[in-house]
């Protein structure tokens, strides 16, 4: 029996040590907010905090996570009202969402770590893959988050019938 | 926002009115495949179209397409796979825009292949791709909400003994202001639903510019389980006593399975079967994926690895090659005056040629398909862009009656056109099933099956020659496109005495779809067609990336013989088709063109056609060594109608980091299979290599174009002009890191 503590809560499985992190989380566990990607650390999607630091779960031994504290976004907040989870709604964040349990895993731990990250922070610590492509949103909605007041998302010059043109920036919300 | 707002497909039908069960034989659908662009396969069921658009009695469907509640929340159906794109939320906007509901209380729900069938194929089409999701169903959905008003309406005239006439409608509730009274739509809609449908042709649909709903930049319906973990992909499915699949299929494309050895794995600890799939594939089941997976992974296999083994990248691009300057197997699409002569005698002449490789589509969530088989039903969740094509699979797969098969799709970890054609996965789940009967098995592949079994965006080379008169004007042209058939893997029967029109899709003459923008006085433009036994399909944006490519990218070589502008020499010859130049002035008025960069910053430029609608680009782009900064892309869409701003952004901003693709990703092929294994070999766009996008969307409401795909084309091109303008020397072999470069 291998002893976790996820999301706070002490769990015991019965798998090999050697068993990915996600495996046990998705197929024992049944937690399957944490995804899927690669399987070689290379994308991200499976990203999940031990001890506050991202992890990608994919390539992390269970029997390596004994003794940490494991938050998966099932634990990230218990209303999505963490401030990144706050930002991407705001903001519109993701198309197929796939990626974004990772996404918001990633760019939390980075806001755990750096308060007020800069462009270049951003770039370092977001290295996960969003195959539809949300990057401007996600960069925006990171400084979103931190409060930076910086950090451009959406620019739409909206130029109907060739004549008026608006500008809309997705930092502004719309609401019908 | 609550989780109800969004509804994948439910396993149980849920709607009760499934009134005439069709019993169709298998004999009564066929895959008929489809012609239209990027689409690939469809299914053709032999039933009639909008047969049944009348709810059954005493529900809350008020017709097929809107379900209203006693609490007035408002249910809207729609059948087109969501994969990111939007278009359930758009879909919604349309539905509600007739209807005049309460759009704080709109969910949307999915119908499933089965219920679609078994009401004749009342909701149509549920084939995504192509950019047709918002176009081709807009007509539809928004008739759907407008009849749904009119028998709300009606009811409520019968209710208050008052004429339809003096009644008014204000976000789901009716008024009549003579006696001040007001009902809602919950509260008469079961009595709506029994009155009889308005004649669709009596329907008179708004004005998009009297849009409240569509045409505004709305949230989208589908986030707030996007953020927490909580939405369910197929992926994710679990059902009771569910065990897990782990699937090889033969390395070299079109070889077999010869035999395996089970005896090593069978003991291991979870392993419950080892199966052989089809005559080309094997699978493990076990008690968790990462089991089955590992079993898999030291299973003794061999592979009947045929002769495809001996084919070779080098072997592909010789054959490939030789359509260029070849007299067979080719035609001329469009042969206009005399090109020939009119680029010999010109006082100067440009030649080029282009080299594009195999991508694959990497959908971020692997392919997979949850099986359930019994001996008399058939039940798969899968995220596919064609349910019914999925369902025609399933059929086929088991050899059971379509009204025994159950497609329950669920959201997409993207698509790009892999999940739409074709339904391998389904196939592959559904053998796997039949073998494991009563057992549901979830099929998931690894990345590194994912990557080397896909249909790839073919590979092709194109030959452009042009020539100048003295003062620098285009006189001739001459386009050769030579490369792999999507139509001839996927579809050969749209392939018309042996032309295969798509390969040259944005090169058409004929408006409305894919049209060449550019008046040239002498135009020849051609297809050869040089296929190999790499399987191919629809690759998001399809043949419009390549062709956009070349067109642009020659354009720009011709344009610097001429010692001309970009945009003058392109405004010129775009002077008989406003609505390229539209988008391109659009483009160049918002990027600032011929205004001064920053030091070594460049500008390139590019326009094309696709999917309906006129797209155009400007990147600015700098380069220090052999790294390439993309600092900035504009890129103005005019897709005839905008139904949501800020989802067409969305759209647009994804087709840069999709558009990378054609710039630093490349499949090749060695020994008859492909050699890149997983995203350590097969690059993805990162956020740090993404540029600040600014969108510029200008509709000029007279047509319906797509979104998800026609950006993509001028992407790679106005970045690839501006590297043309930084060097010095054009970009012709692609990747990037043929010619040294990599972006950063």
């Amino acid at each position: 029996m291998i002893q976790l503590n996820i999301n706070g809560q002490d769990q015991q499985v019965d798998v090999e040590p050697e068993m990915p992190l996600l495996w046990v989380l998705r197929d024992t566990l049944g937690m399957t907010g944490t995804k899927f990607g690669c399987g070689i650390a290379q994308c991200g999607a499976c990203t999940v905090h031990l001890n506050g630091q991202p992890v990608r779960s994919c390539s992390y031994p269970v029997s390596a996570a004994v003794g940490q504290k494991v938050v998966t976004i099932e634990g990230l907040s218990t209303d999505s009202t963490h401030p990144v989870q706050e930002a991407w709604l705001e903001l519109d964040v993701p198309q197929c969402g796939y990626c974004q349990s990772g996404q918001i895993m990633a760019a939390s731990a980075l806001l755990a770590k750096i308060p007020k990250p800069t462009d270049k922070d951003i770039d370092e610590a977001m290295t996960n893959i969003c195959r539809c492509g949300t990057y401007q949103r996600i960069r925006a909605a990171i400084h979103r988050a931190a409060e930076t007041g910086k950090g451009i998302g959406s620019v739409i010059h909206y130029m109907a019938d060739g004549h008026e043109t608006t500008t809309i920036d997705s930092q502004s919300t719309f609401n019908a | 926002m609550t989780d109800q707002v969004i509804s994948p497909a439910p396993r149980q039908a849920d709607l009760d009115s499934e009134k005439r069960p069709l019993n169709l034989s298998r004999r009564s659908f066929v895959i008929a495949a489809a012609s239209v662009a990027g689409g690939g396969l469809s299914v053709g069921f032999h039933v009639p179209a909008l047969a049944d658009n009348t709810p059954a009695a005493g529900n809350q469907e008020v017709n097929a397409w809107v379900v209203v509640k006693p609490d007035d929340s408002c249910v809207i159906r729609v059948v087109r796979a969501e994969m990111g794109q939007g278009t359930h939320t758009g879909l919604a906007q349309l539905v509600a825009e007739e209807l005049d509901c309460d759009w704080a209380r709109v969910s949307v729900q999915q119908i499933t292949a089965g219920q679609n069938l078994a009401r004749n194929r009342v909701w149509l089409n549920m084939s995504t791709g192509g950019s047709r999701g918002i176009r081709e169903s807009q007509e539809y959905v928004r008739q759907g909400g407008a009849a749904a008003k009119i028998v709300l309406l009606q009811a409520a005239s019968n209710l208050f003994g008052v004429p339809v006439a003096e009644l008014s409608v204000t976000k789901g509730v009716i008024y009549h202001a003579q006696t001040g009274r007001q009902v809602s739509y919950g509260q008469v809609a079961e009595a709506a639903s029994l009155l009889p449908a308005p004649d669709v042709k009596t329907i008179k649909l708004k004005s998009p510019k009297d849009w409240k709903l569509a045409g505004q930049p709305l949230k989208r319906l589908d986030t707030a389980m996007k953020v927490n973990g909580r939405l369910k992909y197929a992926v994710d499915v679990k059902l009771p006593g569910m065990v897990y699949a782990a699937i090889k299929a033969c390395p070299v494309f079109g070889g077999k399975l010869k035999s395996f050895d089970d005896a090593q794995i069978k003991t291991l600890r979870g392993v419950k079967a080892v199966l052989a799939v089809d005559d080309n594939a094997v699978a493990v089941i076990a008690d968790n994926w990462w089991r089955a997976k590992e079993a898999l992974n030291a299973l003794p296999i061999v592979w009947d690895e045929g002769e495809n083994r001996q084919i070779t990248s080098e072997s592909i691009r010789t054959n490939i090659e030789e359509g260029l300057t070849s007299n067979n197997n080719v035609f001329a699409d469009t042969n206009k005056g005399d090109a020939d002569e009119a680029i010999s005698k010109a006082h100067k002449r440009i030649d080029a040629t282009y080299i594009t490789p195999f991508v694959s589509h990497a959908c971020i969530e692997p392919m997979n398909c949850t099986a359930l088989i019994t001996k008399d039903k058939a039940e798969v969740w899968v995220p596919s862009q064609n349910a019914e094509a999925a369902l025609a699979e399933l059929a086929k797969s088991t050899g059971l009656e379509l009204s025994k098969c159950e497609v329950y799709n669920q959201y997409l970890g993207t698509g790009f056109g892999r999940r739409g054609g074709f339904q391998d996965y389904v196939r592959q789940a559904a053998l796997i099933g039949k073998q494991m009967m009563g057992t549901p098995v979830k099929l998931l592949w690894t990345r590194e099956e994912d990557l080397t079994h896909d249909f790839y965006r073919p590979i092709g080379h194109c030959k452009m020659s042009a020539g100048l008169d003295k003062e620098g004007n285009l006189v001739g042209m001459q386009i050769r496109v030579s490369g792999h058939s999507i139509n001839a893997y996927s579809a050969p029967h749209n392939i018309k005495d042996g032309k295969d029109r798509r390969q040259l899709q944005g090169f058409w003459m004929e408006p409305h779809d894919a049209q060449y923008g550019y008046t040239v006085p002498n135009l020849k433009i051609e297809y050869a067609m040089r296929n190999s036994h790499v399987p191919v399909g629809a690759w998001r944006g399809v043949n419009t990336n390549q062709n956009g490519l070349y067109s642009e990218c020659f354009m720009e070589e011709v344009v610097h013989a001429a010692g001309k502008d970009s945009l003058e020499f392109r405004r010129a010859l775009l002077k008989n088709h406003p609505k390229h130049l539209g988008v391109l002035n659009a483009v160049a008025e918002k990027a600032g063109w011929g205004k001064p960069t920053s030091p070594g910053v460049y500008r390139g430029l590019a326009q094309f056609m696709g999917y309906g609608s006129y797209t155009a680009a400007v990147a600015e782009v700098s380069i220090k060594g052999n790294e390439v900064k993309i600092h900035k892309l504009v890129l103005a869409t005019n897709c005839g109608h905008a139904v949501n701003q800020r989802m067409i952004a969305a759209q647009v901003e994804g087709s840069v980091a999709y558009a990378l693709d054609t710039l630093q990703s490349e499949v090749t092929i060695k020994e008859g299979r492909v050699v890149q294994s997983n995203f350590d070999t097969y690059p993805i766009a990162r956020l740090k290599q993404m540029p600040h996008i600014e969108t510029v969307i200008a509709p000029s409401f007279d047509f319906w174009g797509g979104v998800g795909e026609p950006t993509i084309c001028v992407v790679a091109p106005a970045i690839l002009n501006a590297i043309y303008k930084a060097r010095g020397t054009p970009i012709r072999n692609l990747p990037l890191k043929n010619s040294g470069l990599k972006i950063v």
